[in-house]
């Protein structure tokens, strides 16, 4: 046990940092407010930039314009964009869970094709999932793909799609044969969402903003050659890109949780709580106390799956506990947040009382979706008991 | 960075809880909650011969010299075998007094001995006033003699000698001196066993200044908050056991998820209780400018989840988990002690809030 940077830790950290004070954009501040329909083609141009630098996908593999970061780089990578407060990637499914499950399953055709245009923006991946009578049983979904000649004709709905709106492409999973047990006859196609046939409409969440898509497919003709992996192993494939979702991503938390209990608790020295300064209240000393303490020991516990990672090779079940943690602790922040603040926390942004322009009031309402995205606590709470405790399957 | 176990760490934890398991099953640890003092002469001197009475301490007083983390590893297995008797007192607390506090002649009297497992001792810290904060110690010393009374002293009965913290000082009193007078406090926990001690003119040698404390007091904190981690994972042990092989309704309960997210939750809280002690450790050794949020971070959640995992485990046992029969209630017991020693979670964030509220966030080592 030595959480100390290693020597090539280190020299990635510092080569990073020069990278980034050279290149950071300064005026993300301007940008970071406006709706993202207006700020995306800024976005993209971001990721066009790190990309020249070769830090869009550090994780990815050398030869596919990575660096083949270790999980520890890839933690210091999103603690030095956070530390310099950079805008977020425009392409962040394609870079952190499509691209990785292309070079995991695709053909060399396949890697060729997309992957470089992955990582310049070019091409913004969605990935078609969820559908409205498949959520946490993502394997009972029922969009079919039907084989005709040398091309799949595709039919069904999805929903909760991030970036549909302005995806490119999409890593769609689809039931290709419904005469064996629902996991076995499952197919990932890669669908171009210029194809006739393809209808995204917007999903408005409880936030008011439409983060999610609706999408439609309606006779959609794929070439096999767009399937990814093997034809009705489709699950793997689809898991294989899950695990991703809930391996390193706390790693990306980490650096926000720590901005926001920083940013809480200079604000709560000035607000009012039972008569004194909020810092100075005993209850809400308490409360923050137990937040800054929690947000610690999610990192700490992301370091240590780190190492179980490096060990065994994959991201495991374990990740769960990850997913759990940050999701749950997010939703106290909040809470926190809104005690300390009192009636000014409900103020939404554009009024001239609201605190930071509305991101708390913003932030209570959003966290709710956390503990539901990418598994709700519940299934990740069985995976939990039945893949790492060995207790019968529950469901 | 690596947050693994070395092999050396992992070995010695695999051979401490082999160990604990040959010399310490549960029966012998029910024997031992059995007598007055829950010290074995035969399983004291078993302990010597691992090296653990020296574990942390330099090898010129016969010491191991291992660092924290390698403390943390051994205490979470002692407390997951709820090992009874004066280890905590005698090793991880008035040894690490000692170290921090006295010379290099005081250690050669008092540390020395501790390590090559010829004494037991403890320390006397806590009034009437219930404050595990040295500053609101109101014993003092004059001339030599100390007068006054500390309570919840873990194993003076057995100790050989106790280490006072007075208000002017660290001193030393020895087992037989005069006018010292020791009476059981029955507390909730078996193995661990509580005195009042009475000073009347008690004669005592000043070791160190109290200022010197705090170091110690953060290896002792941090060692109990490893004891509980311990506890937790023999809880989650046993009643995933239980929740597999009872059947209700024709099912093991543990297809239930009433009880499996019970079960999941008692892992998580135990992983991130491990985690935390771990990261204690580690900020400890390397001294580490956090050492003292990481201190009381993993004393703040350990004390809280060593008490819901308690909960949970005993009611997923249901009327089983209630019986005396039963080691859960045992556990539970210790993890209520050990919750209130060296400050329970409440103080712990009080100290956490002290430390990033009031003078700036110390944030923790990054990347």
């Amino acid at each position: 046990m030595d959480l100390n940077l290693s020597p090539d830790e280190l020299q990635f950290r510092d080569e990073l940092r020069a990278w980034l004070k050279a290149n950071v954009p300064r005026d993300w501040s301007e940008w970071r407010e406006k709706p993202i329909e207006e700020s995306f083609p800024y976005l993209r141009a971001w990721q066009r930039k790190l990309h020249e630098g070769r830090w869009a996908a550090v994780s990815w593999p050398k030869e596919y314009g990575g660096r083949s970061a270790s999980l520890t780089q890839q933690a210091i990578f999103w603690e030095e964009m956070a530390r310099v407060e950079a805008p977020p990637m425009a392409n962040a499914l394609g870079l952190g869970l499509i691209g990785p499950t292309i070079i995991a399953y695709g053909t060399e055709a396949q890697r060729s094709r997309f992957i470089p245009k992955i990582l310049s923006a070019e091409e913004i991946w969605c990935q078609g999932f969820s559908e409205p009578n498949a959520g946490s049983d993502l394997a009972s979904l029922q969009t079919e793909a039907r084989l005709d000649g040398r091309q799949y004709v595709v039919n069904g709905q999805k929903v909760w799609t991030s970036y549909g709106w302005v995806g490119n492409w999409c890593e769609l999973v689809v039931r290709t044969d419904s005469n064996v047990p629902k996991h076995k006859g499952l197919t990932v196609l890669l669908i171009d969402m210029k194809s006739p046939g393809v209808e995204v409409r917007p999903l408005r969440q409880m936030t008011g903003e439409s983060e999610f898509n609706e999408m439609f497919f309606r006779d959609v003709r794929v070439p096999v050659e767009n399937v990814l992996g093997k034809v009705n192993d489709g699950w793997n494939v689809a898991v294989s890109t899950l695990m991703h979702e809930r391996g390193a991503y706390g790693a990306r938390l980490h650096p926000l949780f720590k901005r926001n209990i920083n940013r809480l608790i200079e604000l709560s020295r000035k607000f009012q709580k039972n008569g004194q300064v909020a810092a100075e209240d005993p209850l809400t000393r308490q409360k923050l106390a137990q937040c800054y303490a929690e947000i610690e020991i999610m990192r700490m516990n992301q370091l240590r799956a780190f190492s179980r990672i490096s060990a065994t090779g994959a991201p495991g079940p374990e990740g769960s506990i990850q997913k759990i943690f940050w999701s749950e602790l997010n939703q106290r922040l909040q809470q926190i947040a809104q005690e300390i603040f009192g009636p000014y926390g409900q103020l939404l942004g554009g009024d001239s009382h609201a605190i930071d322009n509305g991101i708390w009031s913003y932030g209570y309402l959003r966290t709710r979706g956390n503990t539901i995205e990418a598994g709700t606590s519940e299934v990740q709470r069985s995976i939990i008991g039945h893949f790492v405790l060995g207790l019968p399957k529950s469901y | 960075m690596e947050f693994g176990l070395s092999e050396s760490q992992q070995f010695l934890k695999d051979s401490a809880r082999k160990f604990f398991a040959g010399e310490c099953p549960s029966a012998e640890m029910r024997r031992l909650m059995e007598t007055d003092t829950g010290y074995d002469a035969g399983l004291w001197l078993k302990l010597a011969e691992q090296g653990y009475t020296g574990i942390i301490f330099p090898e010129e007083y016969g010491g191991v010299g291992l660092g924290k983390v390698e403390l943390m590893l051994l205490m979470e297995e002692a407390g997951r075998a709820l090992l009874p008797g004066p280890f905590f007192s005698t090793v991880v607390l008035a040894g690490s007094v000692v170290e921090a506090a006295g010379n290099h002649a005081h250690k050669e009297k008092y540390l020395a001995p501790i390590c090559r497992g010829e004494v037991r001792a403890t320390v006397a810290l806590v009034e009437g006033g219930a404050s595990w904060n040295p500053r609101d110690v109101q014993l003092s010393a004059t001339n030599g003699k100390v007068n006054g009374e500390k309570l919840f002293v873990t194993d003076a009965d057995v100790a050989d000698f106790m280490v006072v913290v007075a208000r002017n000082g660290v001193f030393v009193v020895d087992s037989k001196a005069h006018g010292l007078k020791i009476s059981s406090m029955s507390g909730m926990d078996l193995t661990r066993k509580l005195y009042r001690v009475e000073f009347n003119s008690t004669p005592a040698e000043e070791i160190g200044d109290t200022a010197e404390l705090s170091s110690a007091f953060d290896i002792a904190t941090a060692a109990l908050a490893a004891e509980l981690v311990g506890g937790m994972q023999r809880i989650l042990d046993i009643t995933v056991e239980y929740a597999k092989t009872r059947k209700q309704f024709g099912k093991p309960i543990g297809m239930f998820q009433a009880v499996q997210h019970q079960c999941a939750d008692m892992y998580l809280e135990t992983e991130s209780a491990r985690s935390a002690v771990y990261y204690a450790g580690w900020a400890l050794e390397e001294k580490s400018p956090d050492a003292a949020i990481a201190v009381s971070i993993a004393k703040m959640y350990a004390s809280d989840a060593a008490r819901t995992v308690g909960n949970r485990g005993i009611q997923i046992h249901g009327g089983m988990g209630f019986t005396w029969e039963n080691d859960l209630h045992l556990y539970y017991r210790r993890a209520k002690a050990s919750e209130t020693a060296f400050g329970d979670a409440t103080f712990h964030r009080e100290r956490i809030a002290r430390m990033v509220i009031d003078e700036g966030a110390v944030s923790a080592k990054h990347a």
